[in-house]
Order: structure tokens, then C-alpha cells, then sequence
């Protein structure tokens, strides 16, 4: 089940193209690329591992796509986003996210039902993904 | 100029088959900067050629691609090498510029970084600094200034020969993201490429910035007074050009940068000297007059 988190994600992948174009639209708005990644495909999973520093004071889109494509290389199958940090006054947050990379195969979530008190039942979802451990799930 | 070319036989039916590079030019507003560069900067004759010759280049392979022949983006890695004060970081500025207009860059800003910024202080800490000055300088032109220091032959274990070879791959592989201009005085330039090969050979072009004559210098003066709002008063001419002609033979003498430096100083006697002028109100003239006084009292008359 391909994930849909962040802008753009109800689209069809992203050229590489499309990106640096999205990119230098950030830039153009003054906003800060960073790049990062993750094997835990949980909607609530914010907190992805940050692949290097924020770039700030970039110029051009081609810098951050030489981190986009190495993050891609080193972890060609976990989740890769970029994000646009906005740190003007009032926003202080990221303005901009979306999936640049995802693995080849997705297997979904599952419902989990946990039974409560009283005959109450508490829903909710995990992916199959995370039956194994981490760094050895796609 | 009209320049009228064959399209090759099948292909790009559509492509025109002449094009008029005069209105190519005119698009990019190419004139304007070239103009510039000759009002703006004195001399330089072989630089400005070499400019030209490079901005020529660009347009044609623009008319090229116009009419559908092939055209390859060509190699555009600079080395500029010339004695302190010859004006290479201004042409730096300006070859960002121009090389933004004629499309060759995307961005068109200039880095300007020294070992310092590239080099790291430990082991695994070079390569980052370099990524990121790199990842700065992408879409634009970056300026390594005494390119000579990134390597140290009396130290095999420095880490510039690290920072060299992240540039030489970026340099080679990412040709159209960025532009490196390296800089520098003649002779260092010459021992840094003899023991970097790999470097001496991907960078295209090689200018030399010739040091100002004295006439050329005093026109830089010039220049420099006027852009600060100053002139010389009309005695003080004959004495700036006694002072350029001697702080010439003098040691330390760094060409443009020595004459602003001059400058510098005359404006603070001329300003002491009004000071002191309690007897009269000071006028307009007073103010941006620099007189004979303030440049004679410069201790390059005393040697």
C-alpha cells in the first residue's frame, strides 16, 4: 500500500526534475532544505533520522539534490523526504514536505484491536513493516 | 552581424536556419556588462579580451543550440593569477554576472571562501566543510582566493589534499552547477598546479592579471574618489601622480589596493584639516575638495 504523507503525495513520484524545481521554489521563499529518512512508515512516526544538517543559505536546488541522491544511494529502500524550514517570525516551522523516495515494495498496515474495560475496543494501525526490526524492514 | 548556418540534413525540421546573434546578444543584455567592465575597471587589456573572447563563446553556442546543432556546455574553470591589488576578485564578481546572463549559471552570486573554509581542523572534518561551501556555491561561481595554501607539500598529512580532490570530483562531475575560480599570486599558482596535475588540467583558462601602469593607476584613483563622492583639487593632481609614481618603487606595493589604501588616508587629514579650520565656515567645495596638502603629507614623500 504506497503511503501518501506530506505534499504531493497523492501524485505520482516525483522527477528529479520536479523536485529541483520544488526545491528552488522553497529556496526562492527563503526556507531551509533539509533532508531525512525513515523505515517506520507510521503516519504518527514524526521524527524521521535527519540525513546531515539543515542546508541554510543555499543558492540552488543542485546542492541539496547532491544530498537528496546520496541519502537515495546510501538507504535506496527506506522513506526519503525533504523538508522546508521556514524561520520567519510566526511560522518558525516546516512550510513545505514531501516523499522523494520510498521503497520498492510497501506491505501496508493492519488494524490492531486491543480489548478495553467494559467491552470497549481501542483501534488502531501498525505496519507490517515493523514485524521485523529496525534496519532490516524493506 | 548576421551569421547564417546550415541546420544538419533531417533532423529539427523546425529549427531556423539563420539567426541573428546581434539580437541573441541584445536579449541577454551581454553589451551592458561588457560596457561596464571597460568603464569600471582601468586596464587589464589580456583579461578583458579573454572576457570577451568567453562571453563571444557562450552566445554561439546559444545560436547553436537556436538551430539545432549540438552544442557541449563547454569548461569554464578559471585561474586567476596576478600580483596583490590587480583587480582579480572585482573580475570574479563580474564573471558571475556575466556568465548569469549569458545563461551559463543559474544563480549568478559569487562564494569567495579561503582555505579556512574548506579545510577542517581534524581528521573527517574537511570533507563536510568542503560539501557544504560547494553545496553554497552551487548555481553560482565559487571563488577560492590563494588556492595555493590548500596545498602543503611540508606537511603530507594536511588535510587540503582531501578538500582538493571534493573539488576536483564536483569540478568534473557537476560542470554546469558551478564555476571554480581559483586565485592567486603567479609563481604559487604555477608550484600548486605542478603538484596537482589533476587540477591543473580541468581548469580551461588561465589569466594573468598584468600589474597598472602609473597613468592607470591614477585613473583608478580617480574612480575610486569619485565612487566615494571626493575629487582632487586641481593642485593636488600633479601631486597624486608624483605619489603614485613613487610609492611604486617602494616594497609592499599592492597595486590598485595600495592607492585605495592612499586614499584612505588623505580623506582622514582631509577631514582633520577641516576640523581645525575654526575660522570660516567650510563649503561644499571644502568638503569634497582632497588637497595637495593631505596627499603630501603621506610619509612616501619622506622616504
Amino acid at each position: 500500500m504506497r503511503i501518501t504523507q506530506g505534499t504531493f503525495s497523492f501524485l505520482p513520484d516525483l522527477t528529479d526534475a520536479e523536485i529541483a524545481a520544488q526545491i528552488d521554489y522553497a529556496l526562492r521563499q527563503g526556507w531551509a532544505i533539509s533532508v531525512e529518512h525513515t523505515d517506520d512508515p507510521h503516519p504518527r512516526n514524526v521524527y524521521w533520522e535527519m540525513w546531515g544538517m539543515p542546508m541554510f543559505d543555499l543558492k540552488d536546488a543542485a546542492g541539496a539534490m547532491l544530498e537528496v541522491n546520496a541519502c537515495r544511494k546510501a538507504f535506496p529502500d527506506q522513506y526519503v523526504k525533504v523538508n522546508a524550514f521556514d524561520s520567519a517570525q510566526g511560522w518558525e516551522s516546516t512550510r513545505l514536505s514531501f516523499i522523494v523516495n520510498r521503497p520498492a515494495h510497501e506491505p501496508g498496515f493492519r488494524v490492531v484491536r486491543q480489548e478495553g474495560p467494559e467491552r470497549t475496543v481501542r483501534y488502531t494501525i501498525e505496519s507490517y513493516a515493523v514485524d521485523r526490526p529496525e534496519g532490516s524492514r524493506y | 552581424m548576421l551569421l547564417a548556418m546550415t541546420a544538419p540534413t533531417t533532423e529539427q525540421s523546425s529549427a531556423p536556419e539563420t539567426i541573428d546573434l546581434a539580437a541573441l546578444a541584445r536579449e541577454t543584455k551581454i553589451h551592458e556588462v561588457l560596457e561596464e567592465l571597460d568603464r569600471e575597471l582601468v586596464g587589464l587589456a589580456p583579461v578583458k579580451a579573454r572576457i570577451r573572447d568567453i562571453a563571444a563563446l557562450l552566445l554561439v553556442d546559444r545560436g547553436r543550440r537556436l538551430v539545432g546543432l549540438p552544442a557541449e556546455p563547454p569548461s569554464l574553470h578559471m585561474c586567476f593569477t596576478g600580483n596583490p591589488g590587480t583587480g582579480k576578485t572585482t573580475v570574479a564578481l563580474r564573471m558571475a554576472e556575466i556568465l548569469h546572463r549569458l545563461g551559463y549559471v543559474r544563480k549568478g552570486h559569487l562564494v569567495a571562501v579561503t582555505r579556512d573554509d574548506l579545510v577542517g581542523q581534524y581528521i573527517g572534518h574537511t570533507a563536510p566543510k568542503t560539501r557544504e561551501v560547494l553545496k553554497k556555491a552551487m548555481g553560482g561561481v565559487l571563488f577560492i582566493d590563494e588556492a595555493y595554501y590548500l596545498y602543503r607539500p611540508e606537511n603530507e598529512r594536511d588535510y587540503g589534499q582531501e578538500a582538493i580532490e571534493i573539488l576536483l570530483q564536483v569540478m568534473e562531475n557537476q560542470r554546469d552547477d558551478l564555476v571554480v575560480i581559483l586565485a592567486g599570486y603567479k609563481n604559487r599558482m604555477d608550484t600548486f598546479f605542478q603538484s596537482n596535475p589533476g587540477m591543473a588540467s580541468r581548469i580551461a583558462h588561465h589569466i594573468d592579471f598584468p600589474d597598472y601602469s602609473a597613468e592607470e593607476l591614477y585613473a583608478i584613483g580617480q574612480l575610486m574618489l569619485a565612487k566615494m563622492g571626493y575629487r582632487l583639487a586641481p593642485d593636488a593632481e600633479a601631486v597624486m601622480r608624483e605619489y603614485i609614481a613613487r610609492r611604486i618603487t617602494q616594497p609592499h606595493f599592492a597595486n590598485a589596493r595600495s592607492i585605495r589604501n592612499a586614499l584612505d588616508r588623505a580623506r582622514l587629514r582631509q577631514a582633520s584639516r577641516l576640523f581645525a579650520t575654526s575660522d570660516r565656515p567650510v563649503g561644499r567645495d571644502d568638503l569634497a575638495n582632497i588637497a595637495a596638502a593631505d596627499i603630501r603629507a603621506s610619509r612616501v614623500f619622506n622616504a
